[in-house]
This record gives C-alpha cells, sequence and structure tokens, in this order.
C-alpha cells in the first residue's frame, strides 16, 4: 500500500466537501458537506499515524469525531431557529448583516 | 497466505472501497432530494469506517461507525424532518452561481495532487504495522493528552447546552 492513495483519496473527498459548501444553498447540505471534509481530514490523521507508526493521530481523529458531533448538533439547532423564524433554510437569504 | 497475498487482497479492498465513497460523496453534493444525500453520506461514512479498518485502526472505524452512523445522521434526518414539510425531489438547493464551485474544487485538488505527489511520490506504508489496541489509545488520552480531552468535555458540554437553549421553543 502506498501511503499517497489515501492522501489522494483525502484530498478527492476534501475537495468534493468543498464544492458542497460552495454550491449548495440548503443548510443541511453544507453540514453534511463539511461532515465530508472532517472525514477526509480524518483519514489523512490515520494515514499519517500509520506510515509513522505512532498513535497520535488515532487520539486525534477521535477528538475530531467528537467536536464533529457537537458541531452537527449546534448546526442543526441553528438551521432549526433559523427555519422557525423565517420559513426557510436557504442560506442566500440570510442578509440582514449585508452593509 | 504470504504477505504479498494479504496486499493485494488490501490494495483491492482499498479500491473498491475508495470507488464507492468518491461516488457516494458526488452524489451527497449533487442529488436533489435531502434525505438522498444524507443516505449517500452514510456509505461515504460507512466506507471511512472501513479504510479505518485498513490503517489498522479499529477502535477509530467502531467510533465512527457508533457516532456518525448513530448518532450524526439520526441528527441530520430529524433535521430535515423538523425544517421541511415535504420529502422529496427538489429544484433549488444550489446557489445560482453554483457552478463557481467546480473550478475552485479542481484547482484546490491539482493543487494539493502536485504537493503529495511531491512530498510522498511512492513511499510505502510500513508491511506489518502494528494493530492500535484500545488500551494504547487510552493510555494516551489519558496520559499525555489529558488536557486536550478535558477542553474537549468542556466543548460538548457547552455545544449540548448551546444546542438546547437554541432550539428550545419560548
Amino acid at each position: 500500500m502506498f501511503v499517497n492513495q489515501f492522501l489522494v483519496l483525502a484530498a478527492v473527498l476534501f475537495c468534493i466537501g468543498v464544492y458542497g459548501v460552495i454550491a449548495r444553498k440548503n443548510a443541511v447540505l453544507v453540514l453534511m458537506s463539511i461532515e465530508l471534509i472532517l472525514n477526509s481530514v480524518n483519514i489523512n490523521l490515520l494515514a499519517f499515524s500509520m506510515r509513522n507508526g505512532s498513535l497520535d493521530g488515532h487520539t486525534f481523529a477521535l477528538y475530531i469525531i467528537a467536536i464533529a458531533a457537537a458541531e452537527v448538533g449546534v448546526g442543526l439547532a441553528m438551521v432549526l431557529l433559523m427555519y422557525r423564524n423565517r420559513r426557510s433554510i436557504d442560506l442566500d437569504e440570510l442578509s440582514e448583516m449585508k452593509g | 497466505m504470504f504477505a504479498s497475498d494479504v496486499l493485494v487482497a488490501q490494495n483491492i479492498g482499498f479500491a473498491i472501497i475508495a470507488t464507492i465513497m468518491v461516488v457516494g460523496a458526488l452524489r451527497v453534493v449533487t442529488t436533489s432530494n435531502v434525505v438522498h444525500a444524507a443516505l449517500w453520506l452514510v456509505v461515504v461514512l460507512a466506507g471511512a469506517a472501513a479504510q479505518y479498518v485498513l490503517l489498522a485502526a479499529e477502535f477509530v472505524a467502531i467510533t465512527q461507525v457508533l457516532v456518525y452512523i448513530g448518532a450524526v445522521m439520526v441528527l441530520f434526518l430529524f433535521g430535515t424532518m423538523l425544517t421541511r414539510a415535504r420529502i422529496g425531489a427538489e429544484s433549488d438547493l444550489n446557489n445560482k452561481n453554483w457552478f463557481f464551485g467546480i473550478p475552485v474544487a479542481l484547482a484546490l485538488f491539482v493543487a494539493m495532487a502536485m504537493a503529495l505527489d511531491s512530498g510522498f511520490g511512492s513511499q510505502k506504508m510500513p508491511a506489518d504495522p502494528a494493530v492500535a489496541t484500545t488500551q494504547e489509545i487510552s493510555d494516551q488520552i489519558f496520559g499525555p493528552y489529558l488536557l486536550p480531552f478535558w477542553a474537549l468535555s468542556f466543548v460538548l458540554l457547552a455545544a449540548v447546552v448551546g444546542a438546547i437553549v437554541l432550539a428550545r421553543r419560548d
């Protein structure tokens, strides 16, 4: 197994996630794209952990999973609040702070 | 079984899982149905768990299945259910200038691929890596990484309280 095969897979997933964050208007789909990005980071951490023969990457991958769970919880609560106030979760309609 | 046979099997497994993951990820960002996007995301997350097993990270793989596929997915489906009156295909999920995402993603990928190629070239993984046991990982978390673990528990507490405060109806 090459080191690069995992890293390139992670890069592909990262770029697809970035595309999703840019292209999507629906807030839930943007959160899903962020999950793709976080997962690609985890694959990278574990690949480097295996390459270097250390366990630090495993620890940080677990921390990232926990942070992602917290982020989804808060993010979906915000989406819910947005839907309750505006009857829509389209991100391009949130323009009150535009100067 | 010889070590080279195991390596061939690992590479075939990697290729199959990687293909499924990339197709699933593309469907997540292109499908016109939010529930379908969530279900394709399950495919990608399960594929990531399989890759973690290939990378000799059993505990992280199990945590991935429990937390992501178990908890995060349920949250996503509930979020979809609570914010959408109807569940089905929709036409206006993309921004009106969504097209600009494609060149950005492609340029980013080309840059990262060139950096990875020049940085790691044809380096190989160690032939027989040690599988990380749960005991070793817990020694890491509760030993040198105790302070980040502490901070993380405060972050989780704040996130749970914040989510309740935000979503409360009054």
